[in-house]
């Protein structure tokens, strides 16, 4: 008889494994990079694949020569942050500057720390600004989205939040901005100039839907993320109107969908709590909110979400889990 | 439905012996009785070698408070006395009996006739469940008197009967409570009486439906015992879980269900009870599951105690070309033997055959901060945080952040994506806290 295996228990696993929730998230992903594709065309998709080829050999080439570890690029970890980056960035990027954000994404971010699971920020977050602050002017020229077939040289423009800003600080009222500002409709189905990922919030929220289905994240996040940004632009659009826009229009334009199903969700870089999650979420919009309507981006929610990530560690000892039997004092 | 609240898995059932009816298995040749087969002090042997022995004779008795009698499971001759390993992978003192023949104490009522009448006063019921060696027969094996006897100052209201058997695989307790339900339920009210309780609340899973109405049938006859159906849900056989979800009262940290007004104990120790009180049968045989997914007749068996896993195996079909682990209990607390040649004592609920495919951990990967092992543990803990702490061999850090809460349920290795062995490491931090903690009230 062979001999017998004798471990502690438990003696089953679940069917929860990390290439699984990894994997799952590229799925829930693919919607919105396939709206990307159809308005932007082309470029969008040698961007994508630049970033996610980029990711994927830099990770390897670190782990191999630099960590000597087995390299555990098929983990799926480093095809979410390449997609994500590229989701972050404008189609028109030139390619090298897309290289050099996965190299901070991959080494700077994520390897530097020890790898998958020991990072503080998250790492296409951190790509992303470090190609904002490099790179100002190709990260906020904008094609315009045009669906694949219209042979045209892709015109450039400012986001609709950068509309907003500029004409805003210039002293103009929202209602003399509204024609310039894309509809409701249009922000939420997509053709909006934005980054890639930023282009269908119903993308990007089918996407998020899949995720909880798939009990990849839950609700806290996402949920309390965009209920603090709905009722704190609402306050200060009640308050001024042609000051504030609507929170509908916060809502749907910009990063924020793509922040907050994506990016704030991100399980290494969040809390780990359900209480933890919400005071998180509710970090991310008050400070995205702040940024937007006072702060001199015309975005916040990177900004948010990495301030959010610092504070995490400082979450997770705050926010402890209701402990079974305790004694309340 | 009812369930209890925080945390909990839901593990593939596997239930595969849930319609094999309980079959006797024949007298072993030998048996070997460890004599501590129970959660507390050794018991005191009372026999010699070479002595000889009846079926249901003490072979040691209690001298403790906490601590159980030991009878012979069969008749014959005392071979020697020495030390064994039992299940629990300890080294005991046991007794080697050669059997002969089949000849029981004369005390003994073999007859199957149920006798309902509750003769013996309360504190009659709690010596002679002493005498008979009646311990919990879910697993942690605590003497049954003891919990009857409630500490001064405090009162229990309700008693509570686990029924639950969330285990996968494990269909022992649902067995008896088909095929013994009266007895059990007779058995119930004993416990009710020895304890001064008016109200007896039976919780069983909603797997076993067949079991719920059966006994919801019976216990039409018989005075405060109520059958409530529960969401399938791990760990709701731990005692602090099956309390909240019956009656929700949360037990404190670090006491006891008296604490709550509650005593509870597990069906098949129920049909225990009833047979020591009403037929003067000593704790000497139990219902055993033999099952596994490789396993050619997953039983469930009526066995003498100390008779070898070997043989129960044998009966079962023969242990298969690729076991790879077997297991003493269910896949998510039991404990994994190294050796067939063990006997079965008090606490053995299954046996449990994993193949080679099955036995395997899953590769482990670095911790992703998912939370899945604080969203799932029943006790509110946060496991990835006490696994790390105590493989830095931070117990400071381990105490203050509950390690000694932690039932070792499972659900956190359970659910772990990354496959982290998360159970090790909070043994490893409760063994040294509890050291510590040993070492502080003793200085």
């Amino acid at each position: 008889m062979n001999l017998l295996t004798v471990s502690g228990s438990p003696h089953v696993h679940g069917d929860q494994s990390l290439k699984k929730i990894m994997w799952g998230v590229v799925i829930a992903m693919l919607p919105a990079m396939l709206v990307s594709f159809w308005y932007f065309g082309l470029p969008a998709i040698i961007i994508t694949l630049t970033a996610v080829i980029s990711c994927l050999v830099f990770e390897y080439l670190i782990q191999k020569f630099l960590l000597k570890q087995n390299p555990t690029i098929t983990d799926g970890s480093a095809v979410i942050t390449g997609m994500l980056l590229a989701f972050n960035v404008p189609s028109s990027l030139p390619l090298w500057q897309m290289v050099i954000g996965a190299l901070v994404a991959i080494g700077i971010a994520k390897m530097s720390y020890g790898g998958l699971g020991k990072n503080p920020f998250n790492p296409a977050l951190v790509g992303r600004v470090f190609l904002l602050i490099s790179f100002p002017v190709d990260m906020t020229l904008w094609p315009l989205p045009k669906p694949v077939w219209t042979m045209v040289d892709a015109i450039t423009g400012p986001t609709s939040l950068g509309v907003l800003k500029e004409g805003v600080a210039k002293g103009d009222t929202v209602s003399q901005l509204a024609s310039q500002l894309p509809s409701l409709q249009d922000l939420f189905i997509g053709g909006v100039g934005g980054s890639l990922g930023e282009v269908s919030a119903a993308a990007l929220i089918l996407g998020g839907l899949y995720m909880i289905f798939r009990k990849i994240i839950t609700w806290h996040i996402p949920v309390s993320f965009i209920a603090t940004v709905a009722i704190f632009t609402g306050i200060m659009w009640q308050v001024n109107p042609e000051h504030y826009i609507n929170p509908m229009f916060h809502l749907l334009a910009g990063g924020l969908m793509l922040g907050a199903i994506f990016m704030a969700t991100d399980m290494v870089t969040s809390p780990m709590t359900y209480k933890g999650m919400i005071v998180y979420g509710i970090g991310c919009g008050v400070l995205t909110v702040l940024i937007r309507l006072w702060g001199s981006y015309p975005e916040g929610v990177s900004f948010a979400i990495l301030i959010m990530n610092a504070v995490t560690p400082l979450i997770n000892k705050g926010f402890k889990p209701k402990r079974f039997g305790e004694v309340v004092k | 439905m009812k369930t209890f609240k925080i945390g909990g898995v839901h593990p593939e059932e596997n239930k595969l012996a849930s319609n094999k009816a309980i079959e006797v298995l024949p007298i072993p040749q030998k048996v070997c009785i460890p004599i501590t087969q129970h959660l507390g002090a050794p018991s005191t042997l009372v026999v010699e070698k070479g002595a000889n022995v009846k079926v249901g004779q003490l072979l040691a008795k209690a001298d403790a408070f906490i601590c159980a009698n030991v009878h012979s499971s069969v008749s014959g001759k005392i071979s020697k006395i020495d030390t064994t390993t039992d299940t629990s992978g300890y080294r005991k003192t046991s007794v080697f009996i050669d059997v002969e023949g089949d000849e029981w104490e004369e005390s003994i009522d073999k007859s199957d006739a149920i006798i309902k009448e509750i003769k013996l006063s309360k504190e009659e019921i709690i010596a002679k469940i002493k005498d008979m060696g009646i311990v919990g027969l879910g697993g942690a094996t605590f003497p049954t008197h003891v919990k009857l006897m409630v500490p001064q100052g405090k009162k229990a209201d309700v008693l509570i009967i686990n029924g639950v058997e969330c285990e996968p695989y494990l269909t022992s307790d649902h067995r008896v409570m088909l095929e013994k339900g009266e007895e059990m339920l007779v058995g119930v009210s004993i416990l009710m009486k020895g304890l001064g309780v008016e109200k007896a609340m039976i919780g069983i899973e909603n797997n076993k439906a067949d079991a719920i109405s059966h006994l919801q049938n019976l216990s039409g006859n018989f005075n405060g015992i109520e059958v409530h159906a529960l969401k399938v849900k791990y760990p709701q056989g731990a005692e602090k879980q099956l309390i909240k979800a019956l009656i929700n009262r949360e037990v404190p940290a670090g006491k006891l269900p008296i604490e709550v007004g509650c005593v509870v104990s597990n069906a098949g120790t129920a049909f225990a009870v009833y047979e020591a009180i009403q037929k003067n049968k000593p704790l000497f045989e139990r219902v055993v599951t033999v099952t596994g997914k490789s396993v050619k007749k997953p039983s469930n068996f009526m066995v003498r105690l100390g008779v070898a896993v070997n043989e129960l195996i044998e009966r079962a079909g023969g242990l298969p070309e690729d076991t790879g682990k077997v297991i003493s209990g269910g896949p998510m607390m039991g404990k994994s033997l190294n050796s067939l040649d063990v006997p079965v004592v008090k606490g053995t609920s299954g046996i449990l055959i994993m193949t080679q495919k099955e036995s395997k951990r899953v590769e482990i990967q670095n911790c992703i901060r998912c939370g899945k092992c604080i969203t799932v543990c029943p006790m509110g803990l946060e496991p990835y945080l006490l696994a790390q702490v105590a493989e830095n061999a931070n117990f400071e850090t381990a105490e203050n952040e509950r390690v000694m809460d932690c039932i070792e349920c499972g659900s956190c290795h359970y659910t772990c994506p990354s496959g982290r062995p998360l159970l090790d490491y909070l043994r490893v931090g409760k063994n040294k806290v509890g050291q510590i903690i040993r070492n502080r009230a003793n200085n």
